[in-house]
């Protein structure tokens, strides 16, 4: 009756010990995502290079619960150095699987970390929270 | 004053504190629940520590066989139909109306034309507000509700209030969660034409003062409108007693099935409203251009009712009553107290609502520390425990406490110490991820 265990270590390592949160001020892109339901914040900013190409650096500040923080901080890990149109992809290979898509072989491989959150797909109440960072992205790029 | 109910705390009087511990020494009646054999989905999962009952109960077997035999062998549309099945199904639903009159206080066989089976609460309030609040609403007017209102008493009134240009008046509650007298007669006046209250808090357990509530309203010639979905399967409510016009409950939170409300309403309020809902069932005569209504309560019954639902209701109401208020509510205040007591042994855990386990009316909600409430849920649903996390569909009521989300273990009578160990050592394990 009960769900598989979502709360793997690497997601409360993420959740812990967040790499990527922290404040980037040199940024290009900024957008704020909520899920006004559980109160989850999060500002996503990243940089772009000259020719707005590939994602420099990215970072998150806001607060929410352990999905929602792990799965910013395992995104941007994901993203950084990527060009735009493969961060895009990856952004959409994600929320298909938390919608209940089943990938692929190799696109789960290419979500690496990040494929260890589909169990989320069957958990409904905590979808939005996966998704908040990724959905941000999506507003941005 | 909001931070007192957020953290109890450390609040416990000695008296508080010797009552607790009295109660926990009849706890061990407690051990183990006689009445999960009761309940199919219970005694099929010995592992489950359902505390989610505030949300929906779950359905003693008589119930389920009651919904079953009614499709078995009563099935017909009722009201309609001039054979015996169809006459069979419409006795089933009277006498159901008979037994939901009863069951709040009124008379049997007169005051059942006043029980209206309507889907949920929700519908029931709904109704009330689209056919009364424009017959009385009028610029400048008041709607009177309380900040503790489920979002199903909450936003119909939002509704009305801003198609008729009227105001929304809230009415707060006490460090201890207790609308006092004087906060309703601040609030509720001459320009007052509805006071609409939940009787039990689905997030803090209290029970609102609604007897006085609807005598202050009456006074200022308001009609008092009474939100009982978590009053009804805790303790008798007589209608009579509370004095108020309207009252509304849900089936499925008094262990009968889903899809099955009840609102019961002042006759000639009733009989002066406006339907709500329009088609087969409730009409007198129709004409290619109009149409005349049928008598309350059919008026605000359109189209065919859930009508092995209703049966199965009569069942649960059956069922209550041959468990009896008495043993239920000893054991739901046995359970709260147990857990509240434990609950504060875990120094990580914050109890939200008032010190006295009496008045939480089965429900115990809490935050822990640093940790969102939809995680702890979902850990705490990995170890077979169900509660419930999140806003509870109160979010004004969370707002003026101060947070965004929180955790709420509901308890019915069904449940044993067992399901409390399970929840405790729950969140320990819950703490251990974070912080082992």
């Amino acid at each position: 009756m009960a769900s598989g265990n979502v709360y793997t270590a690497a997601l409360m390592e993420h959740n812990a010990h967040p790499d990527y949160k922290y404040e980037l001020t040199d940024f290009t892109h900024e957008h704020e995502g909520v899920n006004p339901s559980c109160g989850d914040e999060l500002v996503l900013r990243l940089r772009l290079s000259a020719d707005s190409a590939t994602i420099e650096e990215v970072a998150f500040t806001g607060s929410g619960c352990a999905v929602s923080q792990a799965s910013a901080d395992i995104m941007a890990e994901l993203i950084t150095g990527e060009t735009v149109d493969e961060a895009r992809r990856l952004g959409d290979l994600f929320i298909r699987m938390i919608q209940g898509d089943e990938l692929s072989p190799d696109e789960r491989d290419d979500l690496d970390e990040a494929y260890e959150l589909e169990s989320i797909s069957r958990m409904p109440a905590r979808v939005k929270c996966a998704e908040l960072a990724w959905r941000t992205l999506a507003a941005m790029i | 004053m909001a931070k007192r109910i957020l953290h109890g705390e450390g609040m416990l009087t000695e008296a508080g504190r010797a009552e607790w511990e009295s109660r926990n020494t009849r706890a061990s009646a407690l051990a183990a629940s006689p009445y999960k054999k009761d309940f199919p989905l219970l005694s099929r999962n010995p592992d489950l520590a359902f505390l989610d009952s505030a949300a929906t109960a779950q359905r003693p077997k008589a119930v389920l066989e009651a919904q079953k035999r009614f499709y078995e062998k009563m099935n017909a549309n009722a009201l309609r139909g001039l054979y015996r099945l169809s006459v069979d199904a419409t006795e089933a639903i009277n006498a159901a109306r008979g037994h939901v009159a009863r069951f709040i206080g009124l008379d049997e066989r007169d005051d059942r034309r006043d029980i209206v089976f309507c889907r949920n609460t929700s519908e029931a309030l709904n109704l009330v507000a689209h056919s009364l609040a424009p017959t009385v609403l009028g610029p400048g007017d008041e709607v009177c509700i309380t900040v503790m209102e489920h979002h199903s008493n909450l936003i119909p009134w939002q509704q009305a209030c801003r198609a008729a240009g009227a105001t929304l008046v809230y009415l707060y509650p006490d460090g201890n969660g207790v609308i006092g007298e004087d906060e309703m007669r601040a609030k509720i006046g001459p320009r007052t034409k509805i006071v609409s209250a939940v009787h039990v808090s689905n997030v803090l357990g209290v029970a609102n003062d609604v007897k006085l509530m609807a005598h202050i309203a009456h006074e200022n010639g308001a009609v008092m409108v009474v939100d009982a979905a978590q009053s009804v399967p805790h303790f008798p409510v007589d209608v009579s007693d509370l004095g108020c016009d309207f009252l509304a409950f849900s089936g499925h939170k008094v262990f009968g099935p889903m899809g099955v409300g009840v609102l019961w309403g002042r006759h000639e309020l009733l009989d002066a409203m406006p339907p709500f809902l329009t088609g087969g069932e409730m009409i007198e005569s129709v004409t290619e251009q109009d149409a005349t209504w049928a008598p309350v309560p059919e008026k605000f019954e359109a189209g065919t009712q859930d009508a092995a639902g209703i049966y199965a209701l009569d069942a649960a109401l059956t069922y209550v009553e041959e468990v009896g208020f008495d043993a239920m509510q000893a054991r739901e205040q046995a359970l709260v107290a147990q857990c509240m007591r434990r609950l504060s042994g875990l120094d990580f855990v914050r109890i939200i609502g008032p010190d006295d386990p009496a008045a939480h009316h089965g429900v115990v909600s809490f935050n822990v520390c640093g940790i969102h409430p939809h995680d702890v849920a979902s850990i705490l649903d990995m170890d077979n425990v169900a509660i419930r996390a999140g806003h509870h569909c109160a979010q004004p009521l969370l707002a003026h406490l101060g947070i965004d989300s929180c955790c709420r273990a509901s308890f019915a009578f069904y449940n044993d110490s067992g399901d409390i160990d399970r929840l405790i050592e729950g969140l320990e394990h819950v703490w251990s991820m974070f912080h082992g």
